[in-house]
C-alpha cells in the first residue's frame, strides 16, 4: 500500500492527518466552550491556518491532544476519540458525547494527497463546525455554568460508548479516502440525558448521576422512595461520614414518610452542625450533635422530633465517630406523647437533673417525645449542661408557671399539653445553627437551602393584608363604584381595542 | 453532466423564515466557498483562510455557523428578504421555495452569451404556518431547531458523498467557476431564485409561463 505512494506524498499525508486530527480537537473542545466562536477570514493566506480555515488553537487543548496521541496518528484500529461530559456543581458527571476520529482499510489509491486529500479534509472540518451546533451537547454547553460544567477528555485506541447510556445515536460528519485508508468522523451522542443513575456508593469511577431528580420537587412525604445516594458522589474529603448521613437520612426519612411536612421540616432543623457556641441552652441533642458535625439524629417514630438513644455506650461511641445508624424506635426511653406531657407537668425542679426536656428547634412542632436523661449522655460539654439546666427549670415552657388550680381537669390537661408546645415562642428561642437540609450542599453557592429557609421562614406580612380592612365599610364601597364605573366608561375604547390585541 | 439536485422542506412560522432561509443557506455557502486564490507564476496558487461565525437564532432555537464575510452575509440576507416579502404578499398559503444554485459559466463565442451550466441546485421549500397562542410559539421554536438541525445533517451528508466539484481553474477561467466579486471568500458562482406556489398547488411563474405561451399559440 505504502509502495504506492511517494515518500513526499506519504510525508504530506501523514502530516495532514496529524494536523487534522489536532484541528478537530480544537473545533469540537471550541464548541463545547459555551460561548459563540468567531474568526477572521483573511483574504491573504497566512502560512499557517492549516486546510484554509480560520480555527485558533487552544494550547492547552493541543497540550492534551498531542499528550494523547502520544507520537502516533489515528489509523487502522487506533481511534482518536473526544468524549464531551457534563459535571454538576455536586460531582455528578455524565457522558454526552464521543467524537471519533477513525480509518478504516478501504483505500483510494487514486487521489491525490496534496491537492484533493487536503481540500476534502478542509470541507470535513467545515462539516464538523456545522454539526457541532446541531448535537444536543451544544445547548447544554451554552448553557453551562453555576449548575454544571462541560468537560472534554481525549484518548486513543478503541472507541468506547458505553458511558452513552442506551439509545445513543450517531451522526456521520463525513469521510475522505486517502490512499493508506478512509478517514471517518462520527460523532455518537446520548439522547436521554434524564437518566437515573442505579449507582449507589461507589467511589471509583465518574458518576453517572441523576440529574432530573435534582430538579424535580417532591413533597416530603415521598422522601422514602428516592434515592439520595444518587444525588451526587461524596466529596473525596467527606467520604464515609457523607455515607453516614445518608445512611441515617434514609432511615430517618422512613420515619416521616407518614409526617406532615412541618414536623419533617423541624426534626430536619435538629439535624444541625452546630459551631462553636451554640452549646444549646435548651438542647443536649444539640451538643451531642456538637462533636460530630456529620451524624444524624434519628427521629422518633412518632414522627417530628428526633431522638438521642439514652445508652450510655451511645454517647461514648458518638464520642469516636459517628454512629453509623440508629433505627427508629430502637430508643431505650420511648415515650408516647401522651404521657410525655404529664411526665412534663409533674417534674419539679429536683427532678430537672433526671429529666429532660421535650421542646423542640423548630417551629412546628406540636409534638414532644422522648426524654434523655443528659446525666447519663457522656456530654463534651458537660460543663455547660447544668447551667443549661438551670435555665431549663426556670423556662416557663418546660415547666409551667404554676397555675391557679383549674376550673376543670380537662382545663388542666390541656394546659400540660400546651406547655409542651413551641408555638407562639419568639423567634429568639429557638436557636437554629447550620441547618443543613438533605441534599443540599453549601460549599459552591453563597446562599443554601438552608440559609434561603432560614432568611425567608417569617416573612413580614403582606402591606395589602395589613391594611385595615374593616375600616372601609361595604356603604362605602358602594359609594364609589359610580365613580369607578364612569371613569371605566369613558376609557372604554381603550379596553376594547386591548381585548382586541389579545385575539 | 447531470446536476446534483436536493430539496430540502421546513415548515416555519412567519417571523422565522429569514432565520431558517439563511441557517440553511450559510450552512451550503460555509462548504462551497473557499479562500481568496492568489495566482502565483508557473501555474500555482494559494488559497486565503476562511473564517467562521456563530450565529444565534432570536426566533428559533438554534445556531448555526456562517462564513466570517459581511459582504456574503449582506447578499444572502438581501435574497431572503425579498422571498419573505413575496412570501408575504402573495396571498397565497404561504408556500414557497428558494433555490440556491451553483453554476459554472461556460464561455460562448459571439454573438451567443455564456452559457450557465449548474451542477448542484439546492431548493428549500417552506410552508409558512400560522399559530394561535405564545405556547405553540415556544413548541415551534424547539421544533424548528431540530429539524434545521436535521437539515443541517443532511446538507452536510450530501457534500460530504464528494461527488462532482468543477476542477480548480486557472487564473484566466476563475471567474467562470468562482464569484470573485468579494473582498474576503470565495463562494462558487452561485445564483438564488425563488417561486411562490400559490393555493393551488402550482407556482405562478409557471401559470404566467403557459398563460403566454397559451397567448402566443394562438
Amino acid at each position: 500500500m505504502d509502495s504506492d505512494l511517494s515518500p513526499q506524498d506519504k510525508k504530506d499525508l501523514d502530516k495532514f492527518i496529524k494536523f487534522f486530527a489536532l484541528k478537530t480537537v480544537q473545533v469540537i473542545v471550541q464548541a463545547r466552550l459555551g460561548e459563540k466562536i468567531s474568526t477572521c477570514s483573511s483574504s491573504s493566506p497566512t502560512g499557517s491556518d492549516w486546510f484554509n480555515l480560520a480555527i485558533k488553537d487552544i494550547p492547552e487543548v493541543t497540550h492534551e491532544a498531542k499528550k494523547a496521541l502520544a507520537g502516533q496518528l489515528p489509523g487502522i484500529g487506533r481511534s482518536m476519540c473526544v468524549e464531551i461530559s457534563l459535571k454538576t456543581s455536586e460531582g455528578d458527571s455524565m457522558e454526552l458525547e464521543t467524537w471519533c476520529l477513525e480509518m478504516n482499510e478501504k483505500c483510494d489509491k487514486d487521489i491525490k494527497v496534496s491537492y484533493t486529500v487536503y481540500n476534502r479534509l478542509s470541507l470535513l472540518l467545515k462539516s464538523l463546525l456545522a454539526i457541532t451546533r446541531v448535537t444536543p451537547a451544544y445547548k447544554l454547553s451554552r448553557k453551562q455554568g453555576h449548575d454544571y460544567v462541560i468537560l472534554y477528555r481525549i484518548y486513543f485506541g478503541d472507541v468506547q460508548l458505553t458511558g452513552l447510556g442506551e439509545g445513543f445515536q450517531t451522526v456521520r460528519v463525513g469521510i475522505v479516502g486517502t490512499p493508506i485508508g478512509t478517514i471517518t468522523l462520527s460523532c455518537a451522542y446520548r439522547t436521554n440525558l434524564a437518566l437515573m443513575s442505579s449507582r449507589q456508593f461507589e467511589r471509583t469511577g465518574p458518576i453517572m448521576g441523576i440529574i432530573i431528580d435534582h430538579f424535580v420537587e417532591r413533597p416530603f412525604t415521598n422522601m422514602a422512595h428516592m434515592h439520595p445516594c444518587s444525588y451526587r458522589a461524596p466529596g473525596e474529603d467527606e467520604g464515609g461520614t457523607y455515607a453516614g448521613i445518608e445512611d441515617s437520612q434514609e432511615v430517618c426519612t422512613t420515619s416521616f414518610s407518614t409526617s406532615p411536612p412541618s414536623q419533617l421540616y423541624s426534626s430536619r432543623l435538629s439535624y444541625q452542625t452546630p459551631g462553636l457556641g451554640t452549646v444549646d441552652v435548651c438542647h443536649p441533642t444539640a451538643c451531642t450533635a456538637a462533636a460530630h458535625p456529620h451524624q444524624m439524629v434519628v427521629p422518633g417514630k412518632e414522627g417530628g422530633v428526633p431522638q438521642v438513644p439514652a445508652q450510655p455506650t451511645h454517647g461514648t461511641a458518638a464520642e469516636h465517630g459517628r454512629i453509623p445508624s440508629c433505627p427508629t424506635g430502637q430508643s431505650p426511653q420511648p415515650a408516647p406523647p401522651t404521657s410525655c406531657s404529664s411526665e412534663v407537668k409533674t417534674v419539679s425542679p429536683s427532678d430537672a437533673l433526671e429529666t429532660t426536656f421535650t421542646r423542640k428547634v423548630g417551629a412546628f412542632v406540636n409534638k414532644a417525645t422522648t426524654q434523655v436523661t443528659t446525666t447519663s449522655l457522656d456530654l463534651p460539654f458537660a460543663a455547660f449542661a447544668p447551667r443549661a439546666y438551670d435555665l431549663e427549670e426556670n423556662d416557663p415552657m418546660v415547666h409551667p408557671p404554676p397555675s391557679p388550680a383549674p376550673s376543670s381537669p380537662l382545663q388542666g390537661s390541656l394546659h400540660s399539653n400546651s406547655s409542651t408546645h413551641s408555638v407562639g415562642q419568639p423567634q429568639d428561642d429557638f436557636v437554629m445553627v447550620d441547618f443543613k437540609p438533605a441534599f443540599s450542599k453549601d460549599d459552591l453557592l453563597p446562599m443554601d437551602l438552608g440559609t434561603f429557609y432560614r432568611e425567608f421562614q417569617n416573612p413580614p406580612q403582606l402591606a395589602s393584608l395589613s391594611i385595615d380592612v374593616s375600616a372601609q365599610s361595604m356603604a362605602e364601597d358602594l359609594d364609589s363604584l359610580p365613580e369607578k364605573l364612569a371613569i371605566y366608561e369613558k376609557n372604554i375604547d381603550e379596553f376594547d381595542a386591548f381585548v382586541d390585541t389579545l385575539q | 453532466m447531470n446536476c446534483r439536485s436536493e430539496v430540502l422542506e421546513v415548515s416555519v412560522e412567519g417571523r422565522q423564515v429569514d432565520e431558517a432561509m439563511l441557517a440553511l443557506l450559510h450552512t451550503i455557502l460555509l462548504h462551497r466557498s473557499t479562500g481568496k486564490f492568489h495566482y502565483k507564476k508557473e501555474g500555482t496558487y494559494s488559497i486565503g483562510t476562511v473564517g467562521t461565525q456563530d450565529v444565534d437564532c432570536d426566533f428559533i432555537d438554534f445556531t448555526f455557523v456562517r462564513v466570517s464575510s459581511d459582504e456574503l452575509d449582506r447578499v444572502i440576507r438581501k435574497a431572503v428578504a425579498e422571498f419573505k416579502d413575496a412570501l408575504g404578499n402573495s396571498g397565497s398559503d404561504g408556500m414557497g421555495q428558494i433555490s440556491l444554485e451553483f453554476y459554472q459559466k461556460k464561455k460562448s463565442r459571439w454573438p451567443f452569451s455564456d452559457e450557465c451550466i449548474p451542477w448542484e441546485v439546492w431548493s428549500i421549500k417552506v410552508n409558512v404556518v400560522n399559530l394561535a397562542n405564545e405556547q405553540e410559539r415556544q413548541i415551534c421554536r424547539e421544533k424548528v431547531g431540530e429539524k434545521l438541525g436535521e437539515k443541517v445533517i443532511n446538507i452536510v451528508e450530501v457534500i460530504n458523498r464528494h461527488e462532482y466539484l468543477p476542477k480548480m481553474p486557472t487564473q484566466s477561467e476563475v471567474d467562470n467557476v468562482f464569484d470573485t466579486s468579494l473582498k474576503d471568500v470565495q463562494p462558487y458562482l452561485y445564483k438564488i431564485t425563488f417561486q411562490i406556489t400559490d393555493s393551488l398547488g402550482t407556482s405562478v411563474s409557471t401559470t404566467m409561463r403557459r398563460l403566454i405561451k397559451d397567448t402566443l399559440a394562438l
